[in-house]
């Protein structure tokens, strides 16, 4: 489970995240929306701690992310993000941009990762591209390369960051598939994202962001079906 | 008029010699990178730092070596420390002015190198739960290293260039100092610099093409 108590966050005097609460379940799809510097992104690099709080708390499986005894590399093995970018490793192929960190972070035998990496990888659909290097595949392939590396981990909760903003649109739905896969699997995932289509498909909730504030959270039928708010009402609106 | 005779006998002859002198200079510009390569790393983590004295020590390193003859800092190495009470011998003087000169060039290559690369690269490492020590050995050097290698190269061949200018304070075992010698014995001023001349050559050559058979193995990607 993850627990996020009034949590504040400033970049300089912008406040981005003004009070946020919210509780993601085991088995929970959730996706978030809302304009860009909403807040929405922020709050999924303060989740697996890569940003600090300014106050507030957030608790994964009750261990407090942002308390000084807590050893994120530890944590982080279990909460897995893939960004906008990609970011594959270049300098590695395929194959071993999954295998990495199960082997040196996990300590896991050259033999098993390989095993574990070849399984993820051809479970998104990319068994065949183990031996090239990330420069010769698509976008859509890298995404759901960096998707293959994180799951490698075996997490027990996914972030994904707009995962999809950065492709073209022809490689988006490969994309999406795989994110669906995954849902209809039962990891609990955080999705932050601009595909309503997709949000209203496969979440158990949406949560609206705006300025800073989650302004409504509900299921998709109700969130998009009776929005309450008038900032939802406008942001809706604008995007169908 | 023209009425120098060529004499290449004499040259060929010393060929052992001048080879002899050849690896001396090999041996100080490998040493002379070495150290370089050490304290350029030391100087890019000074840079890095965020200390304010430790910047100002790497900055101010970095500009004298890029902005100041490598004759002087030769010099500075055998006649300035030598004021100070500090001799040292033509070869050290030598591998300590050159040095200098590498660290300074190659400080900035790396730090370069390390600014080409992305910092989502080691957010996307950190993330998968590697500590910061390993996703910078795993994720940032091995593409840091690619992008430093030929600019370190080329320093490797204006280190062995470099070499010569040990003659002006009194080396004469390396290539330039045998040449000198010779020089100053025969008065064939023309036939040995032109074979020592075509010695440096070949070094540089052959290190240039092994560099670039070794970047062609190691970088694949």
């Amino acid at each position: 489970m993850i627990e996020i108590h009034d949590v504040r966050k400033s970049f300089g005097p912008l406040e981005v995240l003004k009070g946020i609460d919210l509780t993601v379940n085991k088995g929970e799809v959730l996706t978030v929306i809302g304009g860009s510097g909403s807040g929405k992104s922020t709050l999924l690099t303060c989740i697996n701690g890569l940003e600090p709080i300014d106050s507030g708390r957030i608790l994964i499986d009750g261990t407090e992310v942002h308390a000084k005894s807590t050893d994120l590399n530890k944590l982080r093995r279990k909460v897995g993000i893939v960004f906008q970018q990609w970011n594959a490793f270049p300098h590695l192929t395929v194959l071993e941009n999954v295998m990495l960190a199960p082997r040196k972070v996990l300590g896991i035998p050259k033999a098993d990762a390989r095993a574990i990496a070849v399984k993820q990888l051809s479970h998104v659909g990319l068994g065949e591209k183990l031996d090239v290097y990330p420069s010769r595949l698509s976008g859509g392939q890298q995404q759901r390369m960096a998707i293959a590396r994180a799951l490698a981990m075996s997490p027990d909760y996914m972030l994904f960051d707009e995962v999809t903003s950065a492709l073209d649109p022809q490689l988006v739905g490969e994309v999406l598939d795989t994110l669906r896969m995954l849902a209809r699997e039962g990891m609990t995932m955080i999705c932050v994202t601009h595909e309503m289509k997709f949000a209203r498909e496969v979440s158990d909730r949406v949560a609206f962001f705006h300025q800073g504030v989650m302004m409504e959270i509900a299921p998709p039928a109700e969130f998009f079906g009776n929005p309450q708010t008038p900032e939802l009402q406008k942001f809706l609106s604008a995007t169908h | 008029m023209f009425n120098y005779t060529f004499r290449w006998n004499q040259a060929f002859n010393a060929l052992p010699r001048l080879l002899e002198g050849a690896l001396v200079t090999l041996e100080i510009a490998l040493l002379s990178m070495l150290i370089g390569i050490v304290i350029a790393i030391l100087l890019t983590g000074f840079r890095l730092s965020g200390n304010a004295l430790l910047s100002a020590i790497a900055r101010t390193w970095v500009e004298v070596a890029r902005n100041t003859p490598a004759l002087f800092q030769i010099y500075m190495a055998h006649f300035g420390l030598g004021a100070f009470g500090i001799h040292l011998s033509p070869y050290t003087s030598l591998l300590a002015g050159i040095a200098f000169n590498n660290a300074g060039y190659l400080a900035e290559n790396f730090r370069g190198a390390l600014k080409a690369i992305p910092d989502t690269q080691t957010r996307s490492a950190r993330s998968l739960g590697m500590p910061a020590i390993q996703a910078f050995r795993l994720i940032v050097m091995p593409q840091m290293l690619r992008i430093a290698f030929l600019p370190a190269t080329n320093q490797m061949v204006w280190a062995i260039l470099m070499t010569s200018l040990g003659v002006t304070v009194g080396m004469n075992t390396d290539l330039a100092g045998i040449t000198q010698e010779l020089n100053a014995r025969s008065f064939r001023t023309f036939e040995f610099f032109a074979m020592a001349a075509v010695i440096y050559y070949l070094i540089a050559k052959a290190v240039t093409l092994a560099a670039r058979a070794l970047a062609w193995r190691m970088f694949r990607y």
